[in-house]
């Protein structure tokens, strides 16, 4: 049985179609991606997953639950990491953790709480107010209050925007721990290479519908080859390699281009007409295609 | 605990962390009127025979506070979590509509109680009070304390700034509240404002309220239990199915 099954959702506000048709099957225990530009449509299927927000048509299950009929068994399978940082400054860290336990029904979650907050660096937090903490802190509580009742299916929707680099490591740390032990997660974040070195399938929203699924390793292979990037100290590009540049915006900043190599033997011959040319080069880089370039083929060929 | 007894406790800590705002000041205010409007109107007016007019007032400064505190609760949270997003927390869990809607209610009751207790053990120094019938009392101070409970939570849902539920809670509960006959009894209106005031649902709880002080009242406590329990089952109906449809919650 899938972890998560959307069938068919579609979601409205007013006349902007923010949800179009997506279908989508996440497995139990896969680590899956959710990417997509800002506006794709991302945190309203995922609210519609968490019932905070509910579908025009479709339906959406949770381990076989339906998330609107059978809401109290879908939710309590899953734990939500929610965009926005939100807290209630009324209560400390523990209390705040405490009362999220409580709504789930967990008498003496204390042991399990502890180990959350051990894992995510807040146990010296313990007894702090909300108030007095830095985003980066507040944002690890949200994690752990989503990670209470110990949920089978945890959604984290962009859990690491504008935190510290040693939050994102703690952090990934833990979930990828909590993935091995059999926990499905499910992942949006804008940066890629997160999303490449995590999630083991990946699905490309654009525009409230679904533009790419597929395994995060497939996805890569779909652009082939390598890319030669090369910063040039004097001298402009030859009109003949202006076909091999990938970012078409380079041709307008100048000096510094991403040229598209389908084997090493391509390199040569271009080193070669930038010679012949009287370009002098700065710098030069051989990189493998990443997410990045599939994300941003895959973006501009739906355009 | 189960998930409804936390948001209940949950719902209690939040007022009590900061009891000087939502306890002692809404004590002092009623304090206040009593001194000022008992110390103008003492001498002048008799609303019911053998009743000073201090004393008829208490009753209904009680009940002003349960009252209006029972609303201040709910309402104050729900808005207060809407607009600082961590109603999100609530929204995510298991709970049920029934439970949300007995915790917050609940909870507005207890502030309701609570103010107005304390209200009635200061006000009581400066007069003599009777209890002709406690039980009136206390079924008219919950049930009372459950509408504006209910009130409130229905006010939170559908308000989406601070200002739009100030204007419910100045442009319906204060003149509900003042039109109810707290500072009087409705007999001394003319007809027309005594038939009016008997439209109030407010008046009902006041003067029944106020019977289980002195066994004098203006309307038969029977009578404005009934009006007020079905009141209160209208407005909780209204309250549930908006939960249910997740209605401005849930988008």
């Amino acid at each position: 049985m899938a972890a998560i099954q959307i069938n068919n959702v579609e979601k409205s506000y007013r006349t902007l179609k923010a949800v179009n048709g997506i279908s989508l099957s996440i497995e139990e225990g896969e680590f899956f991606g959710l990417l997509g530009p800002n506006g794709a449509g991302k945190t309203t299927l995922i609210s519609i997953i968490a019932g905070l927000n509910r579908a025009d048509s479709g339906t959406v299950t949770v381990h076989g639950h339906d998330v609107v009929s059978d809401y109290r068994q879908a939710r309590k399978l899953l734990g939500v990491v929610p965009q926005e940082l939100v807290f209630d400054p009324f209560f400390t860290v523990r209390e705040t953790l405490r009362m999220q336990s409580g709504y789930y029904g967990l008498k003496n979650n204390d042991p399990w709480i502890d180990e959350v907050m051990h894992h995510l660096d807040l146990t010296n937090k313990a007894d702090a107010n909300m108030r007095a903490l830095s985003g980066g802190m507040k944002r690890r509580v949200l994690v752990a209050q989503a990670l209470v009742h110990k949920p089978p299916v945890i959604v984290l929707d962009e859990p690491t925007a504008g935190v510290d680099v040693e939050l994102r490591q703690t952090l990934w740390k833990f979930i990828s721990r909590l993935n091995r032990e059999g926990h499905t997660v499910v992942l949006t974040t804008h940066y890629l290479e997160e999303a490449q070195a995590l999630c083991n399938r990946i699905a490309m929203l654009k525009a409230g519908q679904v533009v790419a699924l597929d395994s995060t390793s497939a996805l890569i292979k779909r652009v082939s080859g390598s890319q030669l990037v090369v910063q040039l100290a004097s001298g402009s590009l030859p009109d003949e390699l202006k076909d091999l540049v990938s970012h078409p915006e380079e041709l307008v900043l100048g000096s510094k281009y991403t040229l598209r190599v389908n084997e090493y033997q391509d390199v040569e011959p271009i080193l070669a007409k930038l010679r012949l040319s009287g370009a002098v080069i700065e710098d030069m880089q051989l990189q493998q295609a990443d997410l990045e370039d599939v994300f941003i083929q895959i973006m501009e060929g739906e355009k | 605990m189960t998930g409804f007894q936390t948001l209940f406790y949950k719902e209690m800590l939040r007022f009590w962390k900061v009891a000087t705002q939502t306890v002692a000041a809404p004590i002092l205010t009623a304090v206040l009127y009593l001194l000022i409007f008992g110390h103008v109107l003492e001498d002048h007016v008799q609303v019911y025979p053998g009743v000073k007019y201090t004393v008829f007032l208490i009753p209904g400064l009680v009940m002003m506070s349960v009252l209006q505190n029972a609303f201040a609760n709910s309402s104050s949270s729900l808005i207060q979590s809407k607009i600082t997003g961590n109603l999100v927390f609530v929204l995510l869990t298991p709970l049920s509509h029934w439970e949300l809607f007995g915790a917050y209610v609940l909870a507005a009751v207890v502030r309701g109680l609570v103010v107005g207790s304390g209200v009635f053990l200061v006000t009581a120094w400066f007069a003599d009070m009777s209890f002709a019938a406690p039980w009136w009392i206390l079924i008219f101070g919950i049930l009372g304390a459950s509408i504006l409970g209910t009130m409130g939570l229905i006010a939170g849902i559908w308000a989406e700034k601070f200002d739009q539920l100030a204007a419910f809670q100045n442009f319906l509960i204060m003149p509900a509240t003042f039109l109810s006959g707290v500072f009087y009894s409705v007999h001394s209106l003319p007809p027309f404002w005594q038939t009016v005031s008997h439209l109030n649902p407010f008046f009902y709880m006041i003067d029944g309220f106020r019977y289980g002080f002195f066994g004098q009242s203006d309307v038969d406590p029977l009578h404005s239990c009934l009006a007020v329990a079905i009141f209160l089952i209208l407005l909780s109906g209204l309250a549930v199915q908006l939960l249910k449809s997740g209605y401005k919650l849930r988008h």
